[in-house]
């Protein structure tokens, strides 16, 4: 193309198509290099965090969720009160800071901060055994947390490990392992963790002073609970998941190169369904909390005194009359944790999913 | 590098399938029936040769390069590689020496994973390189190979052009130094220049490797390009198979006449000089396939022994094989 010369060419007649060569400029270095530029190189998952952020609802739920989490690591070193003691000033039980409202101070507090004494206020008031109810909402949303966290994580451990391995043999193997899903499935969730509640709790046993003994035995049998009855879920959704990767040519070419099975669903499959495992877990967490807060409502979830978003909203019930904000502060945080998560999970579906995209 | 010295009788073919049949069981209601794919195909394909596989769409081809590597178990057959039988327990020894490329640059390139680990992969599972620094090496020698820049390797394949793609899914086949390559339709997705660089890219690399394609298209152009010798398949059959040139200028069975016939010539003298034959009917569904010949039911020329007895591939001279009883 370079070999044309703009003075060689014929005169360009008034009326022919011919191009006017003289009406046209060579590109500059610069322009051609501007050309060559690609797209800066971005992985899927920064793509997909980068969309999260444009996600207004999105963002807000995460600096609330933040913050919660902030609040029930901090506040614990900052309020002196712990979540077991009933309140005593100078080593003497104060018998009247029963049920104060938030922000009251009992008479004998109120005596002890004329003399000069110093008192940390009592932000959400206290219960009917003289206990700090801010500190035992926090611990109540730490309790719930971690409850939706590990129960989660469980159930996509097991799920993950579950479904892939039927998604991907497939054929009579998937059959049997998904019938015996359909199976527990069936069951009525309720009654299954009822039942398992009770017996768990007779038949685990700890030694004393143990991690898990801290936790309590109800609190170790809801994990139970969970990892026997909420990976079903997962493990369909999985299984569906990598029944339609499978069928991707790079499955077949990673066959033909002579991978094995478990490296193509390490490698393959399971990368390629990350969104949808990221998003469900986001929404599995919420479903755990509401369980557990369920359960401790019935009186199965944690022990006492450990309090925990449901226990506290049920001993809450019986005065409801006379206070009702002792219902709203555990009521009020777990409609905020659980907002928050689902919000979060909606926009990492909507960050992620590749049919969404423009 | 393919080394002709790796086996010591090297007038045997490199590839010999005999007999291969892949059977489908399909399920329609209650009623069970068996899709044949490929039905008792056999050939061969020598050291550095390329052995182009023609057809129109469903006709088996994909199918006979797929289970000839074993990624579908075969009904029946046997599939020789250097005088090996191949089966279930050496085919991961083997799949070092043979290898695939894909026809849709899009869809069998992992979307998570850069070009670097796409075309590490073989060397991984194979365990080809004693460190990090060899592997890198390595690949980004195969990145030169196939005309790809090294700025390239931590690129996602969706970064891509199609050819470039298709580059990087042979880089990914070469990695092995395999001696045997499938190519499944490489450059039926690719735009049309796109497709002569790929094109002349195998052809290169045959030369400066000494690989044997199996090449499979629908294009017959590109095939007689690039191929030695051509296959035509006809509903899970090979009806023909041939020099290239020979089968180009002279095709024997009706039905490679017809698909010639069909192929555009850029010169609009011989283009009207031509008779076209126009093949009547449909493809028969390989679900319900007429008894005897196969092609009978759109054959001009069929008999009442086509109907009767399947004809096989008879030596016409020179290797020219046809399956037919009248021409």
């Amino acid at each position: 193309m370079n070999n044309y010369d703009i003075n060689k060419t014929p005169k360009k007649q008034l009326l022919s198509m011919q191009i006017d060569l003289s009406k046209f400029e060579k590109a500059t270095e610069e322009e051609k290099k501007q050309q060559d530029v690609m797209s800066e190189s971005t992985t899927f998952f920064k793509d997909g965090m980068k969309n999260l952020f444009k996600n207004p609802l999105a963002v807000i739920s995460i600096i609330v969720l933040l913050l919660i989490i902030g609040v029930i690591v901090v506040a614990p070193m900052i309020v002196p009160y712990s979540y077991e003691e009933m309140l005593s000033i100078d080593g003497k039980r104060d018998k009247g800071a029963k049920n104060l409202a938030p922000f009251e101070y009992s008479k004998a507090e109120q005596a002890y901060m004329e003399k000069g004494g110093e008192r940390f206020p009592h932000i959400f008031g206290t219960d009917e055994q003289c206990r700090d109810y801010f500190i035992r909402v926090i611990y109540g949303t730490r309790v719930s947390l971690v409850v939706g966290l590990f129960a989660s994580i469980i159930v996509l451990i097991i799920g993950m490990i579950y479904g892939s391995i039927a998604g991907y043999a497939g054929g009579r193997v998937d059959l049997f392992m998904m019938r015996i899903v359909d199976i527990i499935y069936s069951l009525p969730d309720m009654l299954v963790i009822i039942l398992l509640s009770v017996v768990l709790t007779n038949v685990l046993s700890f030694e004393s002073n143990s991690f898990l003994a801290k936790m309590g035995t109800n609190m170790v049998s809801l994990f139970i609970v969970f990892g026997m009855l909420y990976w079903v879920g997962m493990a369909r959704l999985i299984r569906a998941q990598i029944l339609s990767i499978k069928e991707n040519e790079y499955i077949l070419a990673a066959k033909s190169i002579g991978t094995k099975p478990g490296r193509i669903i390490r490698k393959h499959i399971l990368p390629n369904c990350l969104s949808v495992i990221i998003i469900s877990t986001a929404l599995q967490i919420p479903s755990a909390i509401f369980t557990e807060s369920y359960l401790s409502f019935i009186g199965l979830g944690v022990q006492a005194p450990m309090p925990s978003l449901g226990s506290l909203a049920n001993s809450a019930r019986e005065g409801l009359q006379s206070y009702p904000y002792k219902l709203v502060f555990p009521a009020l945080m777990i409609c905020l944790i659980v907002l928050s998560l689902n919000l979060i999970g909606d926009g990492l579906r909507d960050a992620f999913d590749p049919k969404l995209k423009r | 590098m393919a080394d002709l010295t790796k086996n010591t009788n090297i007038d045997e073919p490199l590839v010999k399938v005999e007999h291969l049949k892949e059977y489908f069981p399909v399920r329609s209601g209650f009623k069970k029936l068996t899709l044949k794919a490929v039905d008792d195909v056999s050939f061969t394909v020598g050291r550095g040769e390329t052995l182009g596989l023609v057809g129109e769409s469903g006709c088996g081809k994909t199918t006979v390069g797929r289970t000839l590597l074993q990624l579908y178990k075969p009904t029946d057959g046997k599939v020789f590689f250097d005088g090996e039988e191949i089966t279930q327990k050496n085919i991961n020894q083997m799949r070092k020496r043979m290898q695939m490329v894909f026809q849709d640059p899009y869809s069998s390139l992992n979307p998570r994973m850069t070009v670097e680990d796409i075309i590490g992969e073989p060397l991984d599972v194979h365990k080809l390189y004693s460190n990090r620094k060899e592997r890198r090496e390595k690949i980004l020698d195969l990145m030169k190979l196939v005309g790809l820049n090294a700025e390239h390797a931590t690129r996602y394949a969706h970064e891509f052009s199609g050819g470039q793609r298709q580059r990087i899914g042979i880089a990914r086949a070469l990695a092995v130094n395999p001696d045997f390559i499938v190519c499944d339709e490489p450059v039926s997705a690719l735009d049309v220049s796109i497709q002569a660089q790929v094109v002349n890219m195998f052809e290169e690399l045959q030369d400066k490797l000494g690989v044997a394609y199996l090449f499979i298209a629908h294009d017959l152009l590109v095939v007689r390009h690039i191929s030695d010798r051509i296959a035509v398949m006809y509903l899970g059959k090979i009806v023909e198979i041939a020099d290239s040139d020979e089968l180009c200028d002279s095709p024997v069975h009706p039905y490679s006449q017809s698909l010639l016939s069909a192929v555009p010539i850029p010169d609009p003298k011989v283009t009207r000089a031509r008779k076209r034959i126009v093949l009547e009917g449909d493809v028969p569904s390989p679900l319900n396939m007429p008894s005897g010949c196969a092609f009978r039911t759109r054959c001009k020329y069929a008999t009442e022994q086509c109907a009767k007895e399947c004809p096989t591939l008879t030596d016409r001279g020179n290797g020219h094989m046809v399956a037919c009883f009248n021409k």
